[in-house]
């Protein structure tokens, strides 16, 4: 009976401590919906919005699959409408592209600068601004003292940044609430012939207030599906058996 | 003071302007034509071709006969009042009150203005001066009622000039035609062997109005200066400008921001009492030493919130050299539009891409870093993926007749330029089964396509491409394409990675 209580003061508390932190669900069940397992891993269990995540990748290829994973996350952010803002220095994405995961591309606008120095500038601008859903920004590096500026712009607006960060030199910690790396998987094979739906393995490094972990998932009909391995471990079985 | 009135009369308006912007024209002969029943008719005639013996409504059939090598432009009709109206706006030099006398002229209402000139002779001189310098081609008449004025440019002799109180001596002389009347009317004045006023300017009233119409009369009676003729006079657009004088000069930032404050409150009242937001200001500061500092800012949409405006030039206010101290500031709008108030929203929801603080943050990133950088797409009609998609017009532009393409898959993160790579690939139309990028050697495990996009040649020449997805043994995604038939000559290229 003590322990009962014990652990539901202990819940209560630690929701208070995560309100003070500025920490807010998402609201709508849905976006708890599209990430289903990974889900478990974010505090109260709903991916966190209103605050900053960042990506790192390694190659061009890493890029597409982080690029990927977050269009799909942003078309949960964007279902109802609403404006999103891709600040680079080296822009690669290709607009028409989006329409695959879901989103508007013609709702997103581009910010294309010259110095990384500007990107951080104008994301700062930008994640003031309440009236946009989220904001993604391609930087190299990321100080401490940069990114918890942005997470301070943020905690006003509840706009989401995105930091993607390709070929970063120096990972150090960051005020960001959550540390990601996206790589690419095969895709899982069916029957058919050609390339299946784009897979990645998702790596949360690094969460403040939850569980880090791994995931094998790919994008299929418009949301994120675990990857199965199984169906083919089976048929090979089977094969041999035969 | 009597009144007085200059009647302008462009003969070769539209072929005037022709030749202005096409100056070869000038020595040839020209006309401009359009359709009128079935057939092609001569508009306008440039010197050249009247000297020729081309006229206005002659088949140009008829013109080509005469003339070979005429040279023929269409003829836009709407281009003689779009002209008369920049001519008149420009016009207000002379006089307050100009108006169009649609087709070919300007009608001057200048009494007491041609004293400032140092008489009418020079005031005539002057406009014809100044207007045979912008390249039109004139004849300017003055008199004391507008018929008179108007007969004269057309059908007077030398000197334009009608004295005071000498209506009647001038109209002795004119043709019928000069009195502005019906074409019917002066066909039959010409039958009865009446080619000039004088001939039946004495004539009894009744039997003139019996013959041809009350018509007749008004117009003998507006000439002579018995009835009274108006101009509807051409209003300048005034201009979104704001002044502020200072009795002492400013040469701190904080008078200045005052100032432009001061300012950007007066046009943003007057914007609003018109329903009007703003695009472009300029804010200039003349300094005691007579050089003027200037900044300028743009928006996205139509603004008239003093707070953001001010926001926007805050940026660039440090950029003011205030030196030994400012003593006027101008704010200037050169660019304006509709702006209606928009009904404001209970909740803080976001407004998508129509919310003004949205717009307010492209202004102030726009400021910043350049307009250049901010960049929206809207989906275009081409396959060719590098022209899929353009760069849209505003902020707020919709969707209307072309949507973005689904059914092809493209991938998220494209090349700049597509890169050459090694292939090896299995002829004729097969995937390739290796690829070397970058120095490493990719082995294809799985393979989709070809999707063949052609080449636009109404755009551009050059090989067709053949479009493949691919992915290798580990999982990575490629776009790689050949460019040209597998059995002539032909490069591979990789183009973008897939997620």
């Amino acid at each position: 009976m003590l322990l009962v209580e014990k652990a539901k003061l202990i819940g209560e508390l630690q929701g208070s401590i995560l309100r003070m932190q500025g920490l807010k669900s998402l609201g709508s069940p849905a976006a708890e919906v599209g990430l289903g397992a990974i889900n478990n891993a974010f505090p109260n269990a709903t991916f966190p919005v209103g605050c900053i995540h960042e990506f790192i990748s390694a190659s061009n290829e890493d890029t597409a699959s982080t690029s990927g994973f977050v269009s799909g996350l942003l078309s949960l952010l964007m279902k109802d409408g609403g404006t999103g803002l891709w600040i680079s220095a080296s822009r690669t994405l290709f607009p028409p592209a989006l329409k695959h995961f879901g989103l508007q591309p013609d709702h997103f606008i581009f910010i294309d600068l010259k110095k990384e120095k500007e990107v951080l500038e104008a994301m700062d601008e930008a994640l003031k601004c309440a009236a946009i859903n989220a904001v993604i920004g391609e930087v190299k590096d990321l100080s401490f003292t940069a990114s918890r500026r942005l997470q301070l712009a943020v905690e006003q607006s509840q706009v989401t940044g995105f930091i993607l960060r390709q070929n970063s030199r120096n990972l150090g910690t960051t005020a960001c609430i959550s540390r990601w790396k996206i790589s690419h998987l095969s895709s899982e094979s069916i029957d058919l012939p050609g390339v299946g739906f784009p897979a990645w393995r998702v790596e949360l490094l690094k969460i403040r207030n939850g569980k880090p972990g791994s995931w094998d998932i790919q994008w299929k009909d418009g949301r994120f599906v675990p990857l199965q391995k199984f169906p083919l471990f089976i048929e090979q079985q089977k094969q041999k058996a035969g | 003071m009597s009144a007085r009135f200059v009647s302008i009369w462009f003969p070769h308006l539209s072929t005037d302007w022709f030749s202005l912007r096409q100056p070869h024209l000038k020595k040839l002969p020209f006309v401009l034509r359009t359709s009128s029943h079935g057939r092609m008719v001569i508009t306008s005639t440039n010197v050249v071709a009247e000297q020729k013996g081309i006229s206005k409504g002659m088949p140009l059939a008829d013109a080509k006969a005469i003339i070979p090598e005429l040279e023929i432009i269409d003829d836009q009709s709407d281009l003689p009042l779009k002209l008369l109206n920049r001519l008149a706006e420009w016009c207000i030099r002379f006089t307050p009150i100009v108006g169009i006398d649609s087709p070919d002229g300007l009608l001057l209402d200048v009494s007491g203005c041609p004293h400032l000139w140092g008489g009418e002779e020079d005031y005539l001189a002057d406009i014809v001066k100044k207007l045979q310098n912008r390249g039109y081609d004139v004849r300017v008449a003055i008199a004391d009622t507008i018929g008179i004025a108007w007969g004269m440019a057309r059908f007077g002799k030398e000197p334009l000039i009608v004295e005071k109180e000498a209506n009647l001596e001038a109209l002795l002389f004119l043709p019928p035609e000069a009195l502005r009347l019906e074409s019917e009317t002066i066909d039959r004045l010409h039958k009865l062997g009446l080619h000039e006023i004088g001939q039946f300017i004495n004539m009894p009233r009744p039997s003139l109005r019996r013959r041809f119409g009350p018509q007749f009369i008004s117009q003998l009676d507006k000439a002579l200066g018995y009835q009274i003729e108006m101009i509807t006079p051409v209003q300048p657009i005034e201009p979104y400008q704001e002044r502020l004088p200072c009795i002492e000069s400013i040469a701190t930032l904080t008078g200045i921001e005052i100032a432009l404050k001061e300012l950007l409150k007066k046009l943003c009242l007057r914007l609003v009492q018109e329903q009007k937001g703003l695009r472009t200001a300029q804010f200039k500061c003349y300094r005691v030493d007579g050089k003027v500092e200037q900044i300028a800012i743009e928006t996205n949409s139509p603004s008239l919130s003093m707070e953001h405006l001010f926001k926007l030039f805050e940026i660039k206010l440090s950029s003011i050299e205030p030196d030994l101290g400012i003593e006027l500031f101008v704010l200037e709008a050169p660019k304006v539009e509709d702006h209606l108030p928009k009904q404001k929203k209970l909740w803080d929801a976001s407004g998508g891409l129509e919310d003004e603080r949205l717009a307010e943050l492209i202004d102030k990133l726009s400021v910043k870093f350049g307009k250049e950088c901010i960049n929206r797409y809207v989906p275009d009609e081409h396959y060719w993926p590098e022209r899929s998609f353009k760069p849209a017009s505003s902020l707020q532009e919709k969707l209307t007749t072309f949507f973005w393409c689904e059914d092809k898959l493209r991938p998220l993160q494209v090349l700049k330029d597509p890169e050459s790579i090694v292939v090896a690939a299995p002829i004729p139309d097969y995937p390739p089964m290796l690829f070397r990028y970058k120095g490493k050697v990719h082995k294809i495990i799985k393979a989709d396509g070809p999707e063949r996009i052609e080449q636009e040649w109404w755009i551009q020449q050059g090989q067709h491409r053949d479009y493949y997805h691919v992915e290798d043994e580990e999982g990575r995604r490629y776009w790689l394409f050949r460019l040209g038939h597998y059995d002539q000559t032909f490069q591979w290229f990789i183009h973008g990675f897939f997620s």
